[in-house]
């Protein structure tokens, strides 16, 4: 069986100015404004798809009225009289539009891709990867955060001790209970952690916001927000990821 | 330029419609037998020529080994996933079938596989909106349950071609019918649309925003509909012949057809009613009667419509939605009439469902406004834009065995992954991959779509070649597979080996009456069919002559029938198919009285159930029920 290596996003293309090809205005970058038609897609990120920069804190609203609106114009409903080379390319279009908005959307998705984008790939913390491990014996890559030691130690043998019980067909309401509690508080450290996230965006989009502006921005700067992140990001994931396997526990 | 026609499918397992959008509606073409359902039954006449609709349903009791219904059950499946369904379903499979070939269902003596049958169905309908407009179709969208997946809809894709349809988009059901009711409502909110349908459930939860219907999550179950409160209702009854009489009934289909027909006919009859009596002829005169109250049926299906919640409540977490947060709830399907779904649904979404709408036509009706839209809109579906969803996952198996999801349920379509691929060892010129579909784990436990094989790697060495695949699902929700060798910038070439498939070649052989579409044939076709008709109703006059009925008329009615009667017999001889038509819809009006008086005489012969298949069974598991022992006379 192949194994899939992993992609790291292109560097985006410098967004050129060019004439549709159908009645040679000079065109928006996905439709052509003269004359309606659907452009050859350009190879671009997320952002640049949307013409955003790449800044974290996004106005939801504004990206969702975009989204309707370029919809209007690349879904292939819409272009289905239109000749085949068109309508392939509304389907391309209309595809990376909705993968897109699809990332753009979510605050976690957003900054997962964002870093991404800046080079690092995140430790891969879904079941997919615990189930791989597991099976093939290997042990999973997987970064307990230090605070997170002792108490994860815990949960883990209640969490044990439940599905033992489960089994036999018992339930003890107190460790249920208990189980419960921790999960709440969990989930409430999950939170805690999009909000230390936003934080860090105000930084990064800072910074960017500076670059823009025309003033130098050093490379150790820039690796140093994104590591932040990253961190933030990697023990969020634990803690999801946990969440979700007591969430699993309790309801089967 | 008038452009073409597009008409809009709803292809069910127990009904199928066509329509189209006439002005500023969406409208059903009925039949030549004036009926707006066409079941979704085919049979083989004695001369092996298919016969399709009501007309087949007679089949079913007379010559069951020629006759099939509910073939929608098959569509896009393996031989090892049918089991289950045999134990219910009367289908009779070829014998010759290898493992991992395309379905054959035996009628007669002649083979068919799914989608084949599926397609004179959509023939069919087809016949009936040609005979309707008077002019080819040779295009439409076609709607599948939200929750079919890729092999299903391919297959639904296949019939429409074999039939000799382009089939421009394969529509969701329930997003159909939220177009069919979000054309006439045009607000904006949540809305959740439950469709227990013949033999498929589905729910979708959509986001309407001015003209918009954004589908934000579907879940549903592609075998459970109202055949399975059927299936339940006559296993019952076999249980009990077999048990009081020790008449084993299950190998007599004549006799299970009767049971279910009669089941079927109270099932319906308990949504209006408090409590229905079966009364079945057996063979060997005896009678099978049983009384059953809606208490009962309710405590009956119960477990049956349980089945609906775990994918309700999965699309509202899959949607992040709180059932308070639906504005609006839209039933569709037959079994949505019963009194205790519909008090499900309300529990479910905290909220009185809409019952304006009626749930065996709205699908339909949705279709043909989307085929509206896709032939570039009318004033009506001006700014109206369906953003469907896939609703399965879509995964590569990778080592281990495990599958590594690349679009996830729910993803906006079209969407589009990227892998990377590399070689394992020098040299390899291959590299397999198989792509899943379904939300577990376990490569073995999702459904296998297909295996591709990249060929012709250019030789390098173990870990050097860098393949681009692309995944990309269409909006019609099928998946497109390409690939290249980046290094070689080499385009990859991809076998696929569709795991429940036809190929192309295959589809192509199928293609029914390949001269449909000649014009010359089609002429012909229209004026034979027109012909008939004419003998039909010249053949009704005749019989209306010798009635009571007749003397009740004035000299001046008989003499104008007359009159229109020798215009329609000099027409028949011609060979213009629309002057017939003509001289067809002057005589139905002339003689609308006499008809009327005529249904006035013999009303009581008349209007039986229509809604009625007929079937034979195979062994089922003997059903627990909370009935009184029934009796027999």
């Amino acid at each position: 069986m192949a194994q899939p290596l992993t992609m790291i996003g292109a560097k985006p293309a410098p967004q050129e100015t060019q004439s549709c090809w159908s009645c040679g205005t000079m065109r928006a970058v996905h439709f052509c404004e003269a004359c309606g038609k659907v452009q050859p897609p350009a190879p671009v990120d997320y952002f640049a798809f949307f013409g955003l920069p790449r800044k974290l804190n996004l106005d939801a609203a504004a990206l969702e009225k975009d989204f309707y609106q370029l919809s209007r114009k690349l879904h292939p409903d819409l272009n289905s009289q239109a000749g085949t080379q068109e309508q392939e390319w509304s389907l391309q279009q209309s595809s990376l539009l909705n993968d897109a908005h699809r990332i753009l959307k979510d605050p976690i998705k957003r900054t997962q891709y964002l870093v991404k984008l800046e080079g690092v790939e995140l430790e891969e913390q879904s079941k997919t990867a615990t189930e791989q491990a597991r099976s093939s014996g290997e042990a999973k890559k997987q970064i307990v955060p230090p605070d997170l030691l002792e108490e994860v130690f815990e949960l883990n043998v209640q969490l044990e001790e439940l599905r033992m019980q489960k089994k036999i067909g018992e339930d003890d309401p107190a460790l249920i209970e208990e189980i419960g509690r921790q999960k709440l508080e969990l989930e409430g450290k999950r939170d805690a952690l999009l909000h230390e996230l936003q934080g860090h965006w105000k930084m990064w989009d800072g910074m960017i916001q500076r670059e823009q502006n025309g003033q130098p921005v050093s490379e150790e700067e820039r690796k140093y927000l994104r590591d932040k992140m990253v961190d933030v990001l990697n023990r969020r994931n634990y803690i999801r990821n946990l969440v979700r396997d007591v969430s699993e526990v309790l309801e089967n | 330029m008038a452009t073409d026609r597009i008409v809009g499918i709803d292809l069910g397992t127990t009904n199928s419609l066509v329509a189209f959008m006439q002005g500023e509606s969406p409208v059903v073409i009925p039949g030549d037998d004036g009926s707006n359902l066409v079941p979704s039954v085919v049979a083989l006449d004695e001369n092996d020529q298919p016969v399709i609709g009501n007309a087949a349903r007679k089949h079913l009791t007379e010559t069951p080994e020629r006759a099939v219904y509910s073939i929608k059950r098959l569509m896009g499946r393996g031989v090892d996933d049918i089991q289950d369904e045999l134990k219910f379903f009367p289908f009779r499979l070829a014998e010759d079938l290898q493992p991992g070939e395309v379905i054959r269902i035996k009628l007669g003596d002649k083979t068919f596989t799914p989608p084949e049958i599926s397609a004179l169905i959509l023939r069919q309908l087809k016949r009936n909106a040609e005979r309707f407009f008077g002019a080819q179709v040779t295009k439409a969208v076609i709607t599948v349950p939200a929750y079919f997946n890729d092999a299903q809809r391919q297959a639904t894709k296949d019939a429409g071609r074999i039939a000799g349809l382009e089939v421009l988009r394969l529509v969701n059901e329930p997003t159909a019918a939220s177009l069919a009711y979000g054309l006439d409502k045009k607000q904006n909110g949540i809305v959740a649309v439950y469709d227990l349908g013949g033999g498929t459930f589905d729910v979708s939860i959509l986001k309407l925003h001015d003209g918009i219907f954004e589908v934000i999550s579907t879940n549903g179950d592609t075998h459970l509909g109202g055949d399975d409160i059927d299936n339940l209702l006559i296993t019952i009854a076999l249980d009990d012949t077999l048990g009081d009489l020790g008449i084993d009934l299950r190998r007599s289909g004549e006799a299970v057809q009767a049971i279910r027909n009669a089941v079927i006919e109270a099932k319906i009859a308990l949504s209006s009613q408090l409590s229905v009596k079966l009364d079945v002829e057996l063979p060997g005169g005896k009678r099978y009667l049983r009384e059953i109250t809606r208490e009962q049926f309710e405590q009956l299906i119960q477990p049956i419509i349980d089945r609906t919640i775990g994918p309700c409540k999965q699309a509202l977490k899959d949607a992040g939605l709180k059932p308070e947060q639906i504005d609006e709830v839209v039933l569709v399907g037959g079994s949505t009439r019963i009194p205790k779904v519909r008090a499900l649904v309300k529990e479910l979404f905290h909220r009185e469902p809409h019952t304006d709408l009626n749930p065996d036509e709205v699908v339909a009706l949705g279709a043909a406004v989307q085929a509206n839209i896709l032939g570039g809109g009318s004033e009506a579906t001006e700014n109206m834009l369906l953003l469907d969803v896939t609703p399965l996952s879509l995964g590569i198996e990778v080592a281990g065995g495990v599958t590594d999801k690349i679009i996830l349920r729910n993803s906006p379509i079209p969407a589009s992954a990227t892998q990377f691929y590399t070689t394992q060892v020098d040299g390899q010129a291959n590299v397999a991959i198989h792509v899943l579909q379904g939300e577990r784990e376990l490569a073995k436990d999702c459904r296998s779509l297909a295996r591709f094989d990249l060929k012709g790697i250019p030789p390098m060495a173990a870990g050097m070649a860098r393949i681009e695949v692309k995944f990309l699902i269409d909006a019609n929700g099928i998946l497109h597979v390409s690939a290249r060798e980046q290094r070689s910038g080499k385009e990859a070439e991809i076998q696929v080996q569709p795991s429940y498939g036809l190929t192309d070649e295959q589809v192509e052989s199928m293609i029914l009456d390949s001269f449909d579409s000649a014009e010359e044939d089609f002429r012909q076709r229209q004026v034979i069919e027109a012909r008939n008709e004419a003998d039909t109703i010249l053949a009704a006059l005749d019989k209306g002559k010798k009635s009571p009925a007749w003397g009740h008329l004035t000299t001046d009615e008989k003499k104008k029938i007359a009159k229109m009667e020798k215009a329609l017999i000099a027409v028949k001889a011609e060979d213009d198919y629309q002057a017939i038509r003509k001289a067809i819809d002057a005589l139905n009006q002339g003689t609308t009285r006499l008809a009327e008086l005529m249904m006035d005489s013999a009303v009581s012969t008349a209007l039986k159930g229509k809604t009625m298949d007929e079937a034979d069974m195979g062994e089922g598991p003997t059903a627990p029920h909370p009935m009184a022992k029934a009796e027999f006379e």
